[in-house]
C-alpha cells in the first residue's frame, strides 16, 4: 500500500492533512515548520508550492504565496524542502500547486524530479480532468498519486471521469468559493460527501474552510475520510513570522486540538 | 475526454473544478443560441439601433498623402461608450440574460471594457460589478466616474500588482463563489474555452463590415490590416474575417520602454508558452513559470497573457506580430489628433504608430486599414498632465 494509503486506515477517525505553503515566510523555517506540523500528528502534509497568481486562492494563502517568493523559492526549494522532510520522516507528502509551475519545468521532468524528492502526491488546482492527460500519465510512471478536486457543481457524469484517474484520495471543495477559514461549513458539503462516495471506494478528504474543532468534528461524524486544513495553519505562519518558537508552539497546540476533536466519540 | 477549445496547442479549459460546470453550460448555451436567428436579430437590433453600427471606414486624406499608401480607419471609436468593447458586452450580456443570470461581473484594465460593461448592464436591466487594478482606477479615474454613473460598482484591485492581471484575478475568485447566479463577462479573447471562441465571434462585426466597407469603396480587399493587441480582441475581430484572403494582417504589441528594458507588453514579441487565467498562451513569466509584471503607457495592453488564437496564429506566420514604444506612441497620439482631427485611445496609437515608422513598405495603391479600437477622450487628461511634466 502506497504510504498516503496507509495514511487512511485509521478505522473511522479522519485522517489530518495539514497545509502549508513551501518556502513561507522563508525556506528554512519552512522546514521547522513542516517538521512541526508531523510531530503534532500531522498525518499526511500538503505543501502549496508558490504561485504569482493563484486563482484557486483567498488572500491568506496567496499572501504566504507572496512572502515565499520574496525570500526566493523555486521548484528546487521546494523540492529541497520535501528532501529534507522526507529524511526526517515517512508521513506522505502531497504537493498543491497550479499547472504553469508544472508545465515550465516541463510535465515529465516535474513528475520524475518530485519523485525523486520523495513526493507521493501532485494535485494541480487549475487542471480539470479534461486537461489531464499528460500529467497524469507522467504521475503513473513515476508512481505518484494525481489528486483531483470535486466540486458541489460538480456533475455525476465528470464525477465519475474524475474518479477514474484520481488515485491516494479525493479533496472534495466544501465551499463555494476560494480557499480560506469559514465560521460555518454549509451543509451541501456533507450531501457532497454522501454523493461522491457513492461512485468511489478513493478516501474522501474534506476541504477549504475548515479551521477549527467543531468542524473536524462535523466532518468525522459525517463520515470523512480526512479533513484538510490550511489558511488556519497559514495564519498562525503569518502571525508569528517573526518568532519561529512561538509559531511551532501555537502550530502543535492547533494540530493537538484539531486532532482530538477528530478522536472524539461518535455523537 | 477530448481536448476542448484549441487552437493548435494553445487554449483550453486550466480553471479551478467548481467552475466547470459553469464553463460547459455557457458553451452548450452559446453554441445553441450562435445558431437561433431570433438571438442574432436581438443582437443585431443593439448593434445598430443602440450602439450605432455599422462603424464606418473613414478614408485619411491628409495622411494617405503624407505616408504615401491609401490609408483607412476602421472606426470603432466611433461605438457607443467609445471603443470595440460594447461589441462583445452586448452580445455576451444578451446571452446572460438568456441564460437567467441575475449579475455581471467584469475585470478591467483602461475601463473601456469596465464601462462597455456597465452600458449593457444598465440597458438589459443586470447589476455590474467592475473589478480594476487599484493603479488603473487611478490613472483612468474618468472611466470610474462613467461606470459608476451608469450604476454599476467599482471595486478597487490592491493584490498583486494591482493592474489588469489582478482584476481577473479577482473576477475569477468572485465568479467561483457565486458561479450559480452570476456571468463573468470576459472583456478580450483570453480565458478559459469558450470565452476566447465566443468574443472572437461577437467581435468579428468588425472585420465583416471592414471587408464590405472595403470591396465597395476600393473594388477589393485591403493590402494590410493593422490592429494593436493587448488580450487581442480587437484585432482578432478585424483580423478573423480576412483569414482566407491575401492580406497582409500585422498585430501591434506594446514595447513600452523598449523590450530589451524588460518594461513591456509584448507577450507575442517576448514571451514564451504557460498557462494563465484558464488558457495556455504566450506568457510574459520568469524561469520558474512565475508571471511577469508589465508596463504598457497604454492600460489597455498592460497584460502579461494574450489570446490562444494569437499564439495560433503567430506560430503558423499567418499574423506577424511587432511591437511599438511608448514613446512612439505619444507620437501616433498627437500625429492623428493634428492630421485627421480623430484623438485615438493610447491603445490604438500603437497601430497607427506602426504605420507611421514602417510607411515606406507600402507604395501609393496599397491599401493599410487600421483598426481604431477606440477613441481617446479618456487618456487626454494623462497625456495631457505627461507633456506637462516634460516642458
Amino acid at each position: 500500500m502506497s504510504r498516503i494509503g496507509a495514511a487512511f486506515q485509521k478505522n473511522g477517525i479522519p485522517a489530518f492533512i495539514g497545509f502549508t505553503v513551501a518556502g513561507d515566510p522563508d525556506p528554512e523555517t519552512s522546514v521547522r515548520i513542516g517538521k512541526a506540523l508531523i510531530d503534532a500528528g500531522t498525518d499526511i502534509l500538503e505543501l502549496g508550492m508558490p504561485f504569482s497568481d493563484p486563482v484557486a486562492d483567498g488572500p491568506t494563502i496567496q499572501k504566504a504565496d507572496e512572502r515565499s517568493l520574496t525570500a526566493g523559492t523555486t521548484p528546487d526549494t521546494v523540492f529541497a524542502i520535501v528532501r529534507e522532510l522526507r529524511a526526517y520522516s515517512s508521513v506522505p507528502i502531497v504537493l498543491l500547486m497550479y499547472f504553469n509551475s508544472v508545465y515550465r519545468r516541463g510535465i515529465a521532468r516535474f513528475y520524475r524530479e518530485a519523485h525523486d524528492a520523495g513526493v507521493d502526491g501532485v494535485l494541480i488546482a487549475d487542471m480539470p480532468v479534461e486537461e489531464s492527460e499528460e500529467a497524469v500519465a507522467a504521475a503513473e510512471e513515476y508512481g505518484i498519486d494525481p489528486i483531483f478536486l470535486v466540486a458541489r457543481t460538480t456533475s455525476d457524469d465528470r464525477l465519475d471521469a474524475i474518479v477514474r484517474q484520481a488515485r491516494g484520495y479525493v479533496y472534495l471543495v466544501s465551499v463555494l468559493g476560494v480557499t480560506g477559514a469559514r465560521e460555518v461549513l454549509p451543509p451541501e458539503a456533507f450531501e457532497l460527501l454522501q454523493r461522491v462516495r457513492s461512485h468511489t471506494a478513493l478516501p474522501l478528504a474534506l476541504g477549504f474552510g475548515i479551521s477549527t474543532p467543531a468542524q473536524v468534528k462535523a466532518c468525522a461524524d459525517a463520515g470523512a475520510d480526512g479533513v484538510i486544513v490550511g489558511s488556519a495553519i497559514v495564519e498562525i505562519i503569518a502571525r508569528n513570522r517573526h518568532d519561529s518558537g512561538a509559531m511551532e508552539l501555537e502550530l502543535r497546540r492547533f494540530v493537538s486540538g484539531m486532532k482530538a476533536a477528530g478522536n472524539a466519540p461518535c455523537r | 475526454m477530448g481536448r476542448k477549445g484549441r487552437f493548435g496547442i494553445y487554449g483550453g479549459q486550466y480553471v479551478s473544478e467548481t467552475l466547470m460546470s459553469a464553463l460547459i453550460r455557457l458553451e452548450e448555451e452559446y453554441r445553441r443560441l450562435s445558431g437561433d436567428p431570433q438571438f442574432a436579430r436581438e443582437l443585431f437590433t443593439y448593434q445598430t439601433g443602440y450602439a450605432g453600427r455599422p462603424t464606418p471606414l473613414t478614408f485619411c486624406t491628409n495622411m494617405s498623402r503624407e505616408l504615401g499608401c491609401r490609408v483607412y480607419l476602421k472606426r470603432e471609436d466611433l461605438v457607443h461608450g467609445g471603443s470595440h468593447k460594447l461589441n462583445n458586452t452586448l452580445g455576451q450580456a444578451l446571452l446572460a440574460k438568456r441564460m437567467g443570470k441575475k449579475r455581471l461581473i467584469a475585470e478591467t484594465g483602461a475601463g473601456q471594457h469596465g464601462v462597455a460593461t456597465a452600458i449593457a448592464g444598465a440597458v438589459l436591466g443586470l447589476p455590474v460589478e467592475v473589478y480594476m487594478g487599484e493603479v488603473d482606477t487611478q490613472r483612468q479615474a474618468l472611466n470610474v466616474f462613467r461606470m459608476e454613473l451608469m450604476g454599476a460598482k467599482v471595486i478597487p484591485v490592491k493584490s498583486g500588482t494591482r493592474t489588469l492581471k489582478d482584476a481577473i484575478n479577482e473576477a475569477l475568485r468572485d465568479w467561483v463563489a457565486n458561479v450559480q447566479d452570476t456571468h463573468y463577462l470576459i472583456g478580450s479573447v483570453v480565458g478559459p474555452h469558450p470565452f476566447p471562441s465566443m468574443v472572437r465571434d461577437f467581435q468579428s462585426v468588425i472585420g465583416k463590415e471592414a471587408r464590405e466597407q472595403c470591396r465597395k469603396a476600393e473594388g477589393r480587399v485591403p493590402d494590410a490590416i493593422v490592429a494593436c493587441v493587448g488580450g487581442g480582441s480587437n484585432a482578432i475581430g478585424i483580423f478573423h474575417p480576412f483569414l482566407a484572403d491575401h492580406v497582409e494582417l500585422i498585430g501591434v504589441e506594446a514595447a513600452g520602454k523598449g523590450i530589451g528594458t524588460g518594461e513591456h507588453s509584448a507577450t507575442l514579441c517576448a514571451g514564451e508558452a504557460g498557462v494563465l487565467h484558464g488558457a495556455l498562451s504566450y506568457l510574459l513569466q520568469d524561469e520558474h513559470g512565475q508571471i511577469s509584471s508589465t508596463h504598457s503607457i497604454a492600460a489597455g495592453l498592460d497584460y502579461p497573457g494574450v489570446g490562444p488564437e494569437h499564439s495560433m496564429l503567430k506560430d503558423t506566420h499567418r499574423v506577424t506580430y511587432t511591437a511599438v514604444n511608448d514613446g512612439d506612441v505619444l507620437e501616433a497620439f498627437s500625429y492623428l489628433s493634428r492630421t485627421e482631427g480623430i484623438i485615438p485611445a493610447l491603445e490604438s496609437a500603437h497601430a497607427v504608430a506602426y504605420v507611421m515608422n514602417h510607411a515606406d513598405r507600402f507604395d501609393k495603391n496599397e491599401i493599410v486599414v487600421i483598426n481604431l479600437s477606440g477613441r481617446g477622450d479618456k487618456d487626454v487628461a494623462g497625456v495631457a498632465a505627461m507633456q506637462g511634466g516634460a516642458s
